[in-house]
């Protein structure tokens, strides 16, 4: 036995007498305070994120329960009511806010798509194209109503009156941030090779962008363009002082007139929110439920887009 | 059926194949130019866009700038009758309301993105399956990833949901919810000076918990990304240290990411200052300046969004004026937040 004591290099008995190992040291238990702490913060963290989506749930119940007992075919046909009327719809706040963000998109989505090839295509590394990216976040950041105050001074100034154009340009404004930067994360996603074997095969540019990279990125792109809609839908502030509100419909005489007043269902449940009246207020509730559905709708659509 | 002959004895036989491979023709090759140019052209349009919105906004605050000029800042009053502007009150509602919205909105949304980033959720349901010996199943075997990737898309959705909704929210469910608690802090803390008046309906508190719901997904969404990009290696050297989870995320994690969880704070800071439609739904727009969490307060945004639609043409020069300042402020909050998130990018430090 003592020879193969002394056979170790290290003799044991002088360790043990020099340190004393406590294995209670190594042993998890609650009673120990650096346990207990864990325990305790990984509760509160867990509390803190179910607190933290209960908006989500208490706006979506209170959406179905308020607006969904006034929800009827006729909203969408009739016209909103006057202050001591019943019944009515808001037939023209979805027309118009369906004509506004039409016009947001026409302005918007080429000049995103052209100026998001030029970051990620044309000359991605150009001093231009810096200035460009830094524009764009800070429009990214840029507070919706300062949307409005531009449109109000370059456009209702102008034109001398409130209008649809007007209320789209407020809102291309705000979308076309998203529609660049989207645009060129997708372009760029496209695999180097299939960019090169075009430009192998002798295309020019343009064909390789036109026919090759927006193709392919085009799942990517259209994420963008329906993520920038979704939110444009949702903007009240940029409409309240350029297409203010109307209680007419868009249509008159058989023609679209763009250059008039115009409603949309943000505006709509601003205005009747603050009324003193049940019938406004359950109207709000109904015309907030549409519009968070088809919001809702259309960022989940371009959310799934991406990731296949 | 046809056969199949090797391409170069193809070409013996019908002449020369034409390639699909060729050099552009002339009009390609000018399409290609006016193409290049037209990029060019938009991308300049994006720079000239945003010193336009900058431009036309001074422009028209221009006569009010040199009528009130410094004393519009440090002015009380807004009085169309008089034209007696002034939009101290606006200012300190703006970012009083915006700071107690960062406070609450950040803890919150930090302490969501470490929940996700240390993948709380699924080591839950993780654990839970092996209670009943299923986690490498098929099927139950995908179900902690995908409960976390529902908790993240469930996050996301709270900055979908338009502004004024939640306005619409806040007069209808958290006014009514907070009344109660509201009026006893008068009654029993009143000599406080943030409590010392009564919730009247709309006020500040109201209106700040809907902005923090706001902010959340912005400060959890880029805390998340900082949190996700700290190396590996330093957590499991932490762990292999022997520190517990909650060591590691405060003592490492959390420093490590601070400069990313920063410039997230910085960037919701910057979109809180710019909200509108909660603040002008639930704000109360009276010119006050008070301590008070109860009192009604007015912010920048808000008074834009109220007076513009009725306003006169020298009221408009004066609304521009606000809109600069408002202008002024969120550029510089957002910028120093693109600077820091920037800054944060770059690989860190004793991770190489």
């Amino acid at each position: 036995m003592t020879d193969i004591v002394t056979s170790v290099p290290v003799p044991s008995n002088k360790i043990d007498s020099d340190i004393v190992i406590d294995s209670g040291e190594l042993e998890k238990s609650l009673r120990r305070p650096r346990t207990a702490f864990n325990y305790i913060m990984s509760s509160l963290t867990t509390l803190v994120t179910i607190i933290a989506l209960i908006p989500l749930f208490s706006v979506v119940l209170m959406l179905v329960v308020r607006g969904g007992q006034r929800l009827s075919l006729g909203l969408f046909t009739q016209l909103p009511p006057a202050a001591f009327e019943h019944g009515g719809g808001f037939g023209n706040a979805i027309v118009g806010t369906l004509v506004m963000v039409g016009v947001a998109a026409l302005i918007s989505v080429p000049f995103g798509i052209l100026s998001a090839t030029y970051l990620a295509e044309v000359a991605p590394y150009s001093r231009l194209s810096n200035v460009v990216r830094m524009c764009g976040k800070i429009l990214t950041g840029f507070p919706s109503i300062l949307a409005g105050v531009f449109a109000y001074g370059s456009v209702v100034l102008v034109t001398g009156g409130f209008s649809a154009i007007a209320g789209g340009i407020a809102l291309s404004i705000l979308m076309l941030p998203t529609v660049i930067l989207t645009a060129e994360e997708a372009i760029h996603m496209v695999p180097a090779k299939i960019r090169e074997a075009a430009l192998g095969m002798g295309a020019t540019q343009m064909q390789t962008v036109w026919m090759v990279l927006l193709p392919t990125a085009f799942p990517g792109i259209l994420t963008g363009v329906m993520l920038a809609v979704a939110r444009a839908a949702g903007e009240t502030a940029p409409l309240l002082f350029t297409a203010l509100f109307s209680n007419y419909w868009l249509i008159s005489g058989g023609r679209l007139d763009l250059m008039q007043p115009t409603s949309s269902l943000a505006v709509l449940i601003y205005n009747f929110s603050a009324m003193p009246f049940q019938n406004q207020i359950e109207l709000a509730w109904a015309a907030a439920l549409i519009l968070v559905l088809v919001v809702l709708t259309v960022n989940l659509i371009g959310q799934s887009l991406s990731r296949k | 059926m046809q056969k199949i002959v090797p391409a170069n004895i193809r070409d013996i036989q019908d002449g020369p194949r034409k390639s699909i491979s060729r050099p552009p023709t002339f009009i390609e090759k000018h399409c290609n130019s006016v193409f290049g140019w037209a990029t060019y052209f938009f991308a300049w349009l994006t720079v000239l866009l945003v010193l336009y919105i900058v431009c036309i906004i001074a422009i028209q605050a221009a006569p009010a700038i040199r009528d009130y000029g410094l004393g519009f800042i440090t002015g009380t009053t807004w009085d169309a009758n008089t034209h007696q502007y002034g939009v101290l009150p606006e200012i300190w509602g703006t970012m009083y309301s915006s700071l107690l919205a960062l406070v609450i909105g950040s803890l919150f949304g930090v302490a969501v993105a470490v929940f996700l980033s240390e993948h709380f959720l699924s080591s839950f349901v993780f654990s839970i399956e092996k209670l009943f010996g299923v986690q490498f199943h098929s099927f139950w075997g995908k179900l902690p990833d995908k409960f976390e990737q529902i908790l993240k898309n469930l996050i996301e959705l709270l900055a979908a949901i338009p502004s004024v909704v939640y306005g619409l929210w806040g007069i209808f469910f958290v006014i009514p919810l907070i009344r109660p608690v509201c009026d006893w802090l008068n009654t029993n803390l009143g000599w406080i000076p943030i409590f010392n008046t009564t919730l009247s309906g709309p006020g500040m508190l109201p209106a700040s918990i809907v902005l923090a719901i706001m902010i959340l997904p912005t400060v959890s969404a880029i805390s998340l990304n900082a949190l996700l990009a700290v190396p590996p290696k330093l957590r499991e050297a932490s762990y292999g240290l022997g520190a517990t989870r909650w060591e590691t995320i405060l003592a490492i994690l959390i420093p490590t990411a601070s400069k990313g969880i920063f410039g997230s704070i910085i960037l919701a800071f910057g979109r809180a200052l710019g909200e509108t439609m909660a603040l002008a739904m639930l704000v109360g727009n009276a010119n006050v300046i008070s301590w008070s969490l109860f009192s009604p307060a007015n912010t920048l945004a808000a008074l834009l969004a109220n007076n513009f639609p009725e306003a006169g043409p020298k009221e408009v020069g004066v609304l521009m004026f606000a809109a600069l300042i408002l202008l002024a402020i969120t550029l510089f909050v957002n910028m120093i937040g693109a600077f820091i998130l920037q800054k944060a990018s770059t690989p860190n430090e004793g991770a190489r």
